[in-house]
Protein backbone atom coordinates (compact mmCIF):
# COMPACT_ATOMS: atom_id res chain seq x y z
CA UNK A 1 0.00 0.00 0.00
CA UNK A 2 2.82 2.62 1.08
CA UNK A 3 5.17 3.10 -1.44
CA UNK A 4 7.80 5.91 -0.02
CA UNK A 5 9.87 7.92 -2.80
CA UNK A 6 13.13 9.24 -3.11
CA UNK A 7 11.56 12.35 -2.18
CA UNK A 8 9.82 10.74 0.93
CA UNK A 9 13.17 9.62 2.14
CA UNK A 10 15.12 13.33 1.55
CA UNK A 11 12.03 14.62 3.48
CA UNK A 12 12.62 12.06 6.83
CA UNK A 13 16.26 12.41 6.61
CA UNK A 14 15.64 16.23 7.36
CA UNK A 15 13.63 15.29 10.37
CA UNK A 16 15.88 12.93 11.49
CA UNK A 17 19.22 15.32 11.11
CA UNK A 18 20.72 13.10 8.71
CA UNK A 19 22.59 13.82 5.59
CA UNK A 20 22.60 10.23 3.12
CA UNK A 21 24.33 10.47 -0.21
CA UNK A 22 22.85 9.48 -2.99
CA UNK A 23 23.50 5.64 -3.32
CA UNK A 24 22.26 5.50 0.74
CA UNK A 25 19.32 7.21 -0.04
CA UNK A 26 18.42 4.78 -3.10
CA UNK A 27 19.25 1.91 -0.50
CA UNK A 28 16.58 3.14 1.83
CA UNK A 29 13.77 4.06 -0.62
CA UNK A 30 14.05 0.24 -1.54
CA UNK A 31 14.62 -1.12 1.95
CA UNK A 32 12.11 1.11 4.03
CA UNK A 33 9.75 0.36 0.89
CA UNK A 34 10.13 -3.47 1.82
CA UNK A 35 9.66 -3.13 5.65
CA UNK A 36 6.86 -0.40 5.60
CA UNK A 37 4.75 -2.75 3.46
CA UNK A 38 5.38 -5.35 5.35
CA UNK A 39 4.07 -3.14 8.30
CA UNK A 40 1.15 -2.85 6.56
CA UNK A 41 0.04 -6.28 7.64
CA UNK A 42 -1.49 -4.68 10.59
CA UNK A 43 -4.28 -3.04 8.58
CA UNK A 44 -5.94 -6.38 7.88
CA UNK A 45 -6.64 -6.08 11.95
CA UNK A 46 -10.02 -4.61 13.10
CA UNK A 47 -8.43 -2.48 16.11
CA UNK A 48 -11.44 0.05 16.47
CA UNK A 49 -12.89 0.38 20.20
CA UNK A 50 -8.73 -0.65 21.17
CA UNK A 51 -7.28 1.15 24.08
CA UNK A 52 -3.64 1.85 22.12
CA UNK A 53 -1.18 0.76 24.56
CA UNK A 54 0.64 3.59 26.00
CA UNK A 55 2.75 2.46 28.41
CA UNK A 56 4.73 -0.76 29.39
CA UNK A 57 3.48 -0.71 33.18
CA UNK A 58 -0.26 0.72 33.74
CA UNK A 59 0.81 2.53 36.65
CA UNK A 60 -0.27 6.20 37.83
CA UNK A 61 2.44 9.30 38.74
CA UNK A 62 4.82 8.17 41.23
CA UNK A 63 5.18 10.71 43.32
CA UNK A 64 8.66 11.54 46.13
CA UNK A 65 9.74 13.67 48.45
CA UNK A 66 11.84 16.86 46.83
CA UNK A 67 14.75 16.22 48.98
CA UNK A 68 18.07 17.71 47.02
CA UNK A 69 21.04 15.62 46.23
CA UNK A 70 24.79 16.00 45.60
CA UNK A 71 24.81 17.48 42.02
CA UNK A 72 27.76 15.90 39.40
CA UNK A 73 30.72 18.18 40.20
CA UNK A 74 31.42 20.26 36.98
CA UNK A 75 34.30 18.97 36.18
CA UNK A 76 32.73 15.11 35.66
CA UNK A 77 29.70 17.23 33.36
CA UNK A 78 32.31 18.80 31.14
CA UNK A 79 34.90 15.13 30.75
CA UNK A 80 33.10 14.01 27.72
CA UNK A 81 32.33 17.65 26.27
CA UNK A 82 33.63 17.79 22.39
CA UNK A 83 34.56 21.56 23.39
CA UNK A 84 34.26 23.84 26.65
CA UNK A 85 36.03 26.52 28.32
CA UNK A 86 36.26 24.47 32.04
CA UNK A 87 32.81 25.97 33.00
CA UNK A 88 30.54 25.61 29.79
CA UNK A 89 29.84 23.32 27.04
CA UNK A 90 31.35 25.46 24.16
CA UNK A 91 28.84 25.29 20.71
CA UNK A 92 29.16 26.46 17.47
CA UNK A 93 27.24 29.88 16.46
CA UNK A 94 23.66 29.48 16.13
CA UNK A 95 22.67 33.32 15.21
CA UNK A 96 24.39 35.20 12.04
CA UNK A 97 26.42 38.13 12.91
CA UNK A 98 27.08 36.01 16.61
CA UNK A 99 30.84 35.59 16.21
CA UNK A 100 31.07 39.35 15.07
CA UNK A 101 31.46 38.54 11.19
CA UNK B 1 42.92 -27.55 40.48
CA UNK B 2 42.68 -23.72 39.21
CA UNK B 3 43.03 -25.22 35.63
CA UNK B 4 39.02 -25.60 35.05
CA UNK B 5 37.62 -22.59 37.42
CA UNK B 6 36.85 -21.16 33.93
CA UNK B 7 34.36 -23.72 33.14
CA UNK B 8 32.76 -23.67 36.83
CA UNK B 9 29.56 -22.06 37.88
CA UNK B 10 29.03 -18.90 39.64
CA UNK B 11 27.89 -20.91 42.73
CA UNK B 12 30.71 -22.92 42.86
CA UNK B 13 32.95 -19.86 42.44
CA UNK B 14 31.06 -17.96 45.32
CA UNK B 15 30.89 -21.11 47.38
CA UNK B 16 34.48 -22.13 47.30
CA UNK B 17 35.86 -17.99 47.68
CA UNK B 18 33.37 -17.54 50.68
CA UNK B 19 34.82 -20.35 52.00
CA UNK B 20 38.22 -19.66 51.75
CA UNK B 21 38.70 -22.69 49.38
CA UNK B 22 40.25 -20.43 46.59
CA UNK B 23 40.83 -16.64 46.69
CA UNK B 24 38.99 -14.87 44.40
CA UNK B 25 42.63 -13.55 42.80
CA UNK B 26 42.98 -17.03 41.54
CA UNK B 27 40.08 -17.49 39.85
CA UNK B 28 40.11 -14.29 38.57
CA UNK B 29 43.89 -15.16 37.29
CA UNK B 30 42.32 -18.72 35.70
CA UNK B 31 39.65 -16.57 33.78
CA UNK B 32 42.87 -14.31 32.75
CA UNK B 33 44.69 -16.76 31.32
CA UNK B 34 41.43 -18.28 29.53
CA UNK B 35 40.95 -14.91 28.19
CA UNK B 36 44.23 -14.70 26.61
CA UNK B 37 43.94 -18.62 25.13
CA UNK B 38 40.48 -17.82 23.09
CA UNK B 39 39.89 -14.30 22.71
CA UNK B 40 41.97 -14.09 19.46
CA UNK B 41 39.43 -16.48 18.12
CA UNK B 42 36.20 -15.17 19.94
CA UNK B 43 36.80 -11.79 19.86
CA UNK B 44 34.07 -11.01 22.63
CA UNK B 45 35.81 -8.99 24.40
CA UNK B 46 36.21 -5.15 23.80
CA UNK B 47 37.66 -3.86 26.65
CA UNK B 48 39.73 -5.67 28.95
CA UNK B 49 40.51 -4.58 32.55
CA UNK B 50 43.04 -6.89 34.46
CA UNK B 51 44.17 -4.33 36.67
CA UNK B 52 40.66 -3.57 37.65
CA UNK B 53 39.50 -7.34 38.24
CA UNK B 54 43.20 -8.31 40.08
CA UNK B 55 41.83 -5.51 42.44
CA UNK B 56 38.31 -5.80 42.76
CA UNK B 57 39.30 -9.64 43.66
CA UNK B 58 42.39 -8.49 45.98
CA UNK B 59 38.97 -6.54 47.80
CA UNK B 60 37.03 -9.87 47.85
CA UNK B 61 40.11 -11.90 49.36
CA UNK B 62 40.51 -9.21 52.08
CA UNK B 63 37.27 -9.26 53.84
CA UNK B 64 37.14 -13.19 53.69
CA UNK B 65 40.61 -12.83 55.06
CA UNK B 66 39.38 -10.59 58.34
CA UNK B 67 36.47 -12.97 58.84
CA UNK B 68 33.50 -10.93 56.91
CA UNK B 69 30.64 -12.52 54.65
CA UNK B 70 31.57 -11.85 51.59
CA UNK B 71 28.72 -11.24 48.86
CA UNK B 72 26.60 -13.02 47.22
CA UNK B 73 28.69 -13.30 43.79
CA UNK B 74 31.35 -13.12 45.92
CA UNK B 75 34.67 -13.34 42.87
CA UNK B 76 32.12 -14.25 40.30
CA UNK B 77 34.23 -12.87 37.27
CA UNK B 78 31.51 -10.78 35.56
CA UNK B 79 31.80 -9.51 31.45
CA UNK B 80 29.14 -6.68 31.29
CA UNK B 81 27.72 -5.05 27.82
CA UNK B 82 29.08 -2.37 26.46
CA UNK B 83 25.95 -0.07 26.78
CA UNK B 84 26.08 -0.59 30.94
CA UNK B 85 27.20 2.86 31.86
CA UNK B 86 30.71 2.33 33.90
CA UNK B 87 33.08 4.74 35.65
CA UNK B 88 35.26 2.20 34.92
CA UNK B 89 36.84 2.57 31.21
CA UNK B 90 34.28 3.30 28.42
CA UNK B 91 30.62 2.53 27.48
CA UNK B 92 30.41 2.69 23.60
CA UNK B 93 27.65 1.06 23.08
CA UNK B 94 29.58 -0.65 20.44
CA UNK B 95 29.21 2.86 18.15
CA UNK B 96 31.71 5.47 16.77
CA UNK B 97 29.37 7.92 18.27
CA UNK B 98 30.45 6.91 22.20
CA UNK B 99 33.52 5.79 20.98
CA UNK B 100 35.42 7.69 24.03
CA UNK B 101 32.72 8.24 26.12
CA UNK B 102 33.38 7.67 29.65
CA UNK B 103 30.31 7.42 32.20
CA UNK B 104 30.39 9.76 35.17
CA UNK B 105 28.33 7.28 36.91
CA UNK B 106 27.53 3.17 37.22
CA UNK B 107 24.57 1.87 35.76
CA UNK B 108 22.37 0.97 39.08
CA UNK B 109 22.79 -2.77 38.32
CA UNK B 110 26.54 -2.59 38.01
CA UNK B 111 26.94 -0.95 40.90
CA UNK B 112 24.65 -3.85 42.83
CA UNK B 113 27.02 -6.30 40.43
CA UNK B 114 29.72 -4.68 42.67
CA UNK B 115 28.29 -4.43 46.41
CA UNK B 116 27.74 -8.28 45.67
CA UNK B 117 31.27 -9.08 45.44
CA UNK B 118 31.95 -9.51 41.63
CA UNK B 119 34.75 -9.05 39.93
CA UNK B 120 34.50 -7.33 36.18
CA UNK B 121 36.75 -8.46 33.47
CA UNK B 122 35.69 -5.80 31.47
CA UNK B 123 33.01 -4.83 28.71
CA UNK B 124 32.22 -7.18 25.62
CA UNK B 125 30.85 -6.74 22.40
CA UNK B 126 27.26 -5.87 21.22
CA UNK B 127 25.20 -4.95 17.81
CA UNK B 128 25.44 -0.80 17.60
CA UNK B 129 22.83 0.68 20.42
CA UNK B 130 21.57 -2.83 20.56
CA UNK B 131 20.33 -2.65 17.38
CA UNK B 132 20.79 -6.19 15.36
CA UNK B 133 20.20 -10.04 15.84
CA UNK B 134 24.13 -10.96 15.11
CA UNK B 135 26.69 -8.35 16.52
CA UNK B 136 27.66 -7.67 12.66
CA UNK B 137 26.53 -4.41 13.56
CA UNK B 138 28.87 -3.33 15.87
CA UNK B 139 31.73 -0.80 15.25
CA UNK B 140 34.19 -2.50 16.47
CA UNK B 141 34.41 -5.66 15.30
CA UNK B 142 32.76 -9.42 14.95
CA UNK B 143 32.23 -11.41 17.60
CA UNK B 144 32.40 -15.26 16.31
CA UNK B 145 30.26 -18.25 17.79
CA UNK B 146 32.61 -20.12 19.84
CA UNK B 147 30.58 -23.28 18.73
CA UNK B 148 31.59 -22.59 15.27
CA UNK B 149 33.51 -19.77 14.21
CA UNK B 150 32.18 -19.27 10.49
CA UNK B 151 28.89 -18.52 12.81
CA UNK B 152 27.65 -15.52 14.45
CA UNK B 153 27.09 -15.30 17.65
CA UNK B 154 23.69 -13.80 17.68
CA UNK B 155 22.99 -10.42 18.86
CA UNK B 156 22.55 -8.05 20.61
CA UNK B 157 23.81 -9.21 23.31
CA UNK B 158 26.29 -11.84 20.91
CA UNK B 159 29.64 -10.80 23.48
CA UNK B 160 27.77 -11.44 26.66
CA UNK B 161 26.88 -15.07 24.61
CA UNK B 162 30.13 -16.23 23.32
CA UNK B 163 32.09 -15.07 26.25
CA UNK B 164 29.91 -16.90 28.87
CA UNK B 165 30.00 -19.95 26.22
CA UNK B 166 34.01 -19.99 25.39
CA UNK B 167 34.78 -19.76 29.27
CA UNK B 168 35.70 -16.14 29.20
CA UNK B 169 33.52 -15.04 31.97
CA UNK B 170 31.13 -17.00 34.48
CA UNK B 171 28.66 -14.96 33.72
CA UNK B 172 27.39 -11.90 31.82
CA UNK B 173 24.91 -9.14 32.15
CA UNK B 174 23.18 -8.21 28.67
CA UNK B 175 19.77 -6.49 27.81
CA UNK B 176 16.88 -8.06 26.21
CA UNK B 177 14.58 -5.63 23.69
CA UNK B 178 13.38 -7.96 21.47
CA UNK B 179 15.70 -10.87 22.34
CA UNK B 180 18.78 -9.61 22.31
CA UNK B 181 19.37 -11.70 25.43
CA UNK B 182 17.51 -15.20 24.74
CA UNK B 183 18.60 -15.06 21.20
CA UNK B 184 22.62 -15.13 21.63
CA UNK B 185 21.94 -17.00 24.99
CA UNK B 186 20.16 -19.64 22.40
CA UNK B 187 22.56 -19.52 19.64
CA UNK B 188 25.12 -19.64 21.81
CA UNK B 189 24.37 -22.22 24.43
CA UNK B 190 23.74 -20.55 27.24
CA UNK B 191 21.05 -19.53 29.64
CA UNK B 192 19.45 -16.35 29.25
CA UNK B 193 16.68 -14.38 31.13
CA UNK B 194 14.93 -11.07 30.34
CA UNK B 195 13.33 -9.93 33.90
CA UNK B 196 9.55 -8.77 33.47
CA UNK B 197 9.52 -4.68 32.49
CA UNK B 198 9.74 -2.67 35.79
CA UNK B 199 12.17 -6.11 37.61
CA UNK B 200 15.23 -4.28 36.54
CA UNK B 201 16.32 -1.00 36.67
CA UNK B 202 17.44 0.76 33.48
CA UNK B 203 19.21 3.44 35.64
CA UNK B 204 22.89 3.68 33.42
CA UNK B 205 21.75 1.27 30.98
CA UNK B 206 21.56 3.83 27.58
CA UNK B 207 18.12 3.30 26.23
CA UNK B 208 17.24 1.99 22.50
CA UNK B 209 13.46 1.20 23.26
CA UNK B 210 12.43 2.44 26.58
CA UNK B 211 9.11 0.51 26.95
CA UNK B 212 11.01 -2.43 25.99
CA UNK B 213 14.59 -2.66 27.23
CA UNK B 214 15.49 -4.70 30.14
CA UNK B 215 18.49 -5.69 31.99
CA UNK B 216 19.08 -9.64 32.36
CA UNK B 217 21.99 -11.92 32.80
CA UNK B 218 23.95 -14.85 30.60
CA UNK B 219 24.29 -17.48 32.64
CA UNK B 220 26.18 -21.63 32.40
CA UNK B 221 23.49 -22.77 34.09
CA UNK B 222 19.68 -21.95 35.76
CA UNK B 223 20.61 -21.48 39.22
CA UNK B 224 23.43 -18.94 38.57
CA UNK B 225 20.63 -16.71 36.64
CA UNK B 226 18.51 -16.98 39.59
CA UNK B 227 21.94 -15.86 42.26
CA UNK B 228 22.22 -13.09 39.39
CA UNK B 229 18.90 -12.09 39.51
CA UNK B 230 18.72 -12.01 43.52
CA UNK B 231 21.27 -9.03 43.31
CA UNK B 232 19.98 -7.02 40.08
CA UNK B 233 16.42 -7.12 40.74
CA UNK B 234 14.18 -4.53 42.83
CA UNK B 235 13.10 -0.94 43.32
CA UNK B 236 15.49 1.50 42.32
CA UNK B 237 14.80 5.17 42.98
CA UNK B 238 16.76 6.42 39.88
CA UNK B 239 14.36 4.54 37.78
CA UNK B 240 10.76 5.40 38.22
CA UNK B 241 9.48 2.46 36.23
CA UNK B 242 11.45 -0.26 38.69
CA UNK B 243 8.53 -2.15 39.95
CA UNK B 244 7.86 -1.80 44.10
CA UNK B 245 8.06 -4.85 44.72
CA UNK B 246 9.12 -7.20 46.90
CA UNK B 247 12.55 -9.63 45.13
CA UNK B 248 11.75 -13.16 46.63
CA UNK B 249 15.24 -15.36 46.70
CA UNK B 250 14.62 -16.67 43.36
CA UNK B 251 16.75 -19.87 44.18
CA UNK B 252 14.67 -21.10 46.55
CA UNK B 253 12.11 -21.64 43.19
CA UNK B 254 14.52 -24.20 42.30
CA UNK B 255 12.82 -27.00 43.85
CA UNK B 256 12.58 -29.36 40.92
CA UNK B 257 9.06 -30.28 41.31
CA UNK B 258 7.08 -29.44 38.61
CA UNK B 259 4.16 -31.91 39.45
CA UNK B 260 1.04 -29.89 37.92
CA UNK B 261 2.71 -27.53 36.26
CA UNK B 262 0.66 -26.83 33.06
CA UNK B 263 2.83 -25.91 30.01
CA UNK B 264 1.29 -24.19 26.93
CA UNK B 265 2.49 -24.89 23.58
CA UNK B 266 1.09 -21.89 21.71
CA UNK B 267 0.43 -23.50 17.66
CA UNK B 268 1.35 -20.33 16.40
CA UNK B 269 4.92 -20.88 17.34
CA UNK B 270 5.35 -24.51 15.82
CA UNK B 271 4.60 -23.49 12.11
CA UNK B 272 6.96 -24.03 8.84
CA UNK B 273 8.53 -20.97 10.44
CA UNK B 274 10.53 -23.34 12.86
CA UNK B 275 13.05 -25.37 10.82
CA UNK B 276 12.99 -29.40 11.49
CA UNK B 277 15.82 -29.18 13.14
CA UNK B 278 15.18 -26.89 15.86
CA UNK B 279 11.22 -27.89 16.04
CA UNK B 280 12.56 -32.03 16.75
CA UNK B 281 14.73 -30.61 19.68
CA UNK B 282 11.75 -28.30 21.40
CA UNK B 283 9.29 -30.89 20.94
CA UNK B 284 11.70 -33.25 23.07
CA UNK B 285 12.33 -30.98 25.49
CA UNK B 286 8.28 -30.76 26.32
CA UNK B 287 8.52 -34.93 26.37
CA UNK B 288 10.71 -34.33 29.56
CA UNK B 289 8.31 -31.97 31.09
CA UNK B 290 5.19 -34.51 30.03
CA UNK B 291 7.13 -37.61 31.58
CA UNK B 292 7.30 -35.83 34.88
CA UNK B 293 4.16 -34.64 36.12
CA UNK B 294 3.45 -31.59 34.01
CA UNK B 295 0.35 -31.13 32.04
CA UNK B 296 0.85 -29.97 28.34
CA UNK B 297 -1.75 -28.12 26.96
CA UNK B 298 -2.55 -26.01 23.53
CA UNK B 299 -2.88 -22.50 23.69
CA UNK B 300 -3.43 -19.73 21.02
CA UNK B 301 -2.00 -16.35 20.56
CA UNK B 302 -3.86 -15.10 17.35
CA UNK B 303 -1.96 -12.06 17.46
CA UNK B 304 1.55 -13.35 16.83
CA UNK B 305 2.27 -12.82 12.97
CA UNK B 306 1.61 -9.19 14.00
CA UNK B 307 4.38 -9.31 16.38
CA UNK B 308 7.30 -8.19 14.26
CA UNK B 309 4.99 -5.42 12.28
CA UNK B 310 4.19 -4.16 15.61
CA UNK B 311 7.99 -4.26 17.27
CA UNK B 312 9.76 -2.60 14.68
CA UNK B 313 7.31 0.02 14.34
CA UNK B 314 7.21 1.10 18.57
CA UNK B 315 10.97 0.18 18.83
CA UNK B 316 12.20 2.43 16.17
CA UNK B 317 9.73 5.23 16.98
CA UNK B 318 11.34 4.92 20.38
CA UNK B 319 14.78 4.68 19.05
CA UNK B 320 14.62 7.35 17.21
CA UNK B 321 13.54 9.76 20.32
CA UNK B 322 15.86 8.00 22.49
CA UNK B 323 18.92 9.02 19.52
CA UNK B 324 18.04 12.27 19.15
CA UNK B 325 20.14 13.06 22.08
CA UNK B 326 23.65 12.50 20.62
CA UNK B 327 23.60 15.60 19.15
CA UNK B 328 26.77 16.59 19.91
CA UNK B 329 27.18 19.10 22.57
CA UNK B 330 27.80 17.78 25.78
CA UNK B 331 29.12 14.29 25.08
CA UNK B 332 29.70 11.67 21.82
CA UNK B 333 31.02 12.48 18.92
CA UNK B 334 31.09 16.01 17.34
CA UNK B 335 32.34 16.71 13.59
CA UNK B 336 35.41 18.73 12.95
CA UNK B 337 34.39 20.61 10.45
CA UNK B 338 31.16 21.70 11.62
CA UNK B 339 30.66 25.28 11.46
CA UNK B 340 27.18 25.57 12.45
CA UNK B 341 24.66 24.16 15.28
CA UNK B 342 22.79 22.70 12.39
CA UNK B 343 25.78 21.51 10.54
CA UNK B 344 27.00 20.11 13.98
CA UNK B 345 23.96 18.24 14.46
CA UNK B 346 23.35 17.05 11.21
CA UNK B 347 27.14 15.92 10.27
CA UNK B 348 27.87 14.24 13.26
CA UNK B 349 24.79 11.99 13.76
CA UNK B 350 25.77 11.55 9.61
CA UNK B 351 29.27 10.67 10.33
CA UNK B 352 28.92 8.55 13.44
CA UNK B 353 25.68 6.14 13.77
CA UNK B 354 26.52 3.04 11.10
CA UNK B 355 23.77 2.20 9.02
CA UNK B 356 21.28 -0.02 10.78
CA UNK B 357 20.74 2.87 13.09
CA UNK B 358 20.20 5.31 10.91
CA UNK B 359 17.85 2.90 9.11
CA UNK B 360 15.81 2.75 11.99
CA UNK B 361 16.16 6.08 13.43
CA UNK B 362 14.64 6.79 9.94
CA UNK B 363 11.91 4.20 10.34
CA UNK B 364 11.01 5.42 13.74
CA UNK B 365 10.64 8.98 12.14
CA UNK B 366 8.49 8.04 9.48
CA UNK B 367 5.85 5.78 11.72
CA UNK B 368 5.79 9.32 14.26
CA UNK B 369 6.05 12.16 11.32
CA UNK B 370 2.61 13.98 10.73
CA UNK B 371 0.17 11.80 8.45
CA UNK B 372 1.69 9.15 9.48
CA UNK B 373 1.55 8.72 13.19
CA UNK B 374 -2.07 7.33 12.90
CA UNK B 375 -1.91 4.70 10.64
CA UNK B 376 1.68 3.27 12.25
CA UNK B 377 2.62 4.33 15.11
CA UNK B 378 -1.03 4.76 16.95
CA UNK B 379 -2.23 1.23 14.93
CA UNK B 380 1.03 -0.40 16.49
CA UNK B 381 -0.07 0.30 20.16
CA UNK B 382 -3.29 -0.93 19.70
CA UNK B 383 -2.06 -4.27 18.24
CA UNK B 384 0.39 -4.13 20.73
CA UNK B 385 -2.77 -4.72 23.59
CA UNK B 386 -4.10 -7.42 21.03
CA UNK B 387 -0.96 -9.10 21.82
CA UNK B 388 -1.10 -8.64 25.86
CA UNK B 389 -4.61 -9.45 25.56
CA UNK B 390 -2.97 -13.30 24.10
CA UNK B 391 -1.03 -13.63 26.56
CA UNK B 392 -3.37 -12.89 29.45
CA UNK B 393 -6.05 -15.46 28.15
CA UNK B 394 -3.51 -17.73 27.36
CA UNK B 395 -1.96 -17.99 30.72
CA UNK B 396 -5.84 -18.46 32.39
CA UNK B 397 -4.96 -22.12 30.87
CA UNK B 398 -1.08 -22.63 31.97
CA UNK B 399 1.72 -21.09 34.07
CA UNK B 400 4.67 -21.58 31.33
CA UNK B 401 4.44 -20.50 27.51
CA UNK B 402 7.39 -22.87 25.74
CA UNK B 403 8.59 -22.86 22.30
CA UNK B 404 11.45 -22.26 20.76
CA UNK B 405 13.87 -19.18 21.06
CA UNK B 406 15.14 -18.40 17.37
CA UNK B 407 13.82 -20.11 14.20
CA UNK B 408 17.02 -21.35 13.06
CA UNK B 409 19.96 -21.92 14.68
CA UNK B 410 23.19 -19.74 14.14
CA UNK B 411 23.93 -18.55 11.09
CA UNK B 412 27.09 -17.07 8.83
CA UNK B 413 28.48 -14.42 8.60
CA UNK B 414 27.01 -12.38 6.21
CA UNK B 415 24.00 -14.71 5.48
CA UNK B 416 21.22 -11.79 6.54
CA UNK B 417 23.15 -8.94 6.86
CA UNK B 418 22.29 -7.42 3.09
CA UNK B 419 19.07 -7.95 3.90
CA UNK B 420 17.42 -5.85 7.34
CA UNK B 421 14.16 -7.57 6.85
CA UNK B 422 14.70 -11.02 6.73
CA UNK B 423 17.43 -10.24 9.94
CA UNK B 424 14.22 -8.61 11.66
CA UNK B 425 12.14 -12.33 11.28
CA UNK B 426 15.11 -13.82 13.53
CA UNK B 427 13.76 -12.42 16.29
CA UNK B 428 10.24 -13.97 15.24
CA UNK B 429 9.32 -16.07 18.82
CA UNK B 430 11.24 -13.48 21.20
CA UNK B 431 9.98 -9.78 20.62
CA UNK B 432 6.17 -10.92 21.78
CA UNK B 433 7.85 -11.19 25.50
CA UNK B 434 9.05 -7.32 25.49
CA UNK B 435 5.41 -6.13 23.61
CA UNK B 436 3.83 -8.42 26.54
CA UNK B 437 5.98 -7.19 29.33
CA UNK B 438 7.02 -10.68 30.56
CA UNK B 439 9.53 -12.78 32.12
CA UNK B 440 11.27 -14.87 29.08
CA UNK B 441 14.25 -17.53 29.27
CA UNK B 442 16.18 -19.26 26.99
CA UNK B 443 17.60 -23.01 28.25
CA UNK B 444 19.76 -24.78 26.06
CA UNK B 445 18.30 -28.18 24.70
CA UNK B 446 20.74 -29.90 22.81
CA UNK B 447 22.58 -29.69 19.38
CA UNK B 448 21.66 -29.90 15.95
CA UNK B 449 23.95 -32.75 13.87
CA UNK B 450 26.09 -29.69 12.69
CA UNK B 451 27.01 -29.01 15.94
CA UNK B 452 24.94 -25.88 16.99
CA UNK B 453 22.97 -24.86 19.88
CA UNK B 454 19.42 -24.95 19.90
CA UNK B 455 16.95 -23.12 22.93
CA UNK B 456 13.80 -23.87 24.48
CA UNK B 457 12.26 -20.44 24.95
CA UNK B 458 10.19 -20.43 28.33
CA UNK B 459 7.60 -17.54 29.24
CA UNK B 460 5.58 -16.70 31.95
CA UNK B 461 2.81 -14.28 33.85
CA UNK B 462 4.25 -10.47 34.73
CA UNK B 463 6.90 -10.92 37.85
CA UNK B 464 6.62 -14.61 37.72
CA UNK B 465 10.04 -15.56 37.13
CA UNK B 466 10.03 -18.19 40.05
CA UNK B 467 7.75 -19.71 38.03
CA UNK B 468 10.11 -19.39 34.85
CA UNK B 469 13.08 -20.31 37.21
CA UNK B 470 11.84 -23.66 38.16
CA UNK B 471 10.28 -24.85 35.17
CA UNK B 472 14.30 -24.10 33.25
CA UNK B 473 15.95 -25.78 36.06
CA UNK B 474 13.82 -28.65 36.29
CA UNK B 475 14.28 -29.42 32.44
CA UNK B 476 18.35 -28.52 32.88
CA UNK B 477 18.82 -31.62 35.49
CA UNK B 478 16.40 -34.15 33.50
CA UNK B 479 16.80 -33.30 30.27
CA UNK B 480 19.36 -36.33 30.19
CA UNK B 481 22.56 -35.13 28.32
CA UNK B 482 24.92 -32.59 28.92
CA UNK B 483 25.56 -29.80 26.42
CA UNK B 484 29.21 -30.09 26.60
CA UNK B 485 31.35 -27.14 25.61
CA UNK B 486 32.17 -25.75 22.48
CA UNK B 487 35.02 -26.61 20.47
CA UNK B 488 37.13 -23.50 20.30
CA UNK B 489 40.06 -24.56 22.27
Amino acid sequence: MTKISKQDVSYVASLAQLSLDEAAQERLVREMGDILAYMDTLNILDTSGVEPMMHALEMTNILREDVPGAPLPREEALKNAPVDNGEHFIVPIILEGEDGS
Amino acid sequence: MTLDWHWKSAREIRDAVQSGAVSALDVTEAYLRRIDAVEDKVDAYTQRWNDTARSMATKVDEKVRRGETAGPLAGVPVALKELLCTRTGKTTCASKMLENFRSPYDATVVRRLEEADAVFLGKVNMDEFAMGSSTENSAIKPTRNPWNLRCVPGGSSGGSAAAVSAGECALSLGSDTGGSIRQPACLCGCVGIKPTYGRVSRYGLVAFASSLDQVGPLTRTVEDAALTLNVICGRDAMDATSADLPVPDFTAALTGDIRGLRIGLPKEYFTDALSDQMREKIEAAIEVFRDHGATIVDVSLPCSEYAIAVYYIICTAEASANLARFDGVRYGFRHPEAKTMQEMYVMSKSAAFGPEVRRRIMLGTYVLSSGYYDAYYLKAQKVRRLIKKDFDAAFEQCDVIAGPTSPTPSFEFGAKSDNPLEMYLSDIYTISVNLATLPGMSVPCGLTEAGLPVGLQLMARPFEEETLLRAAHFYEQNRGFDMGRPPVA
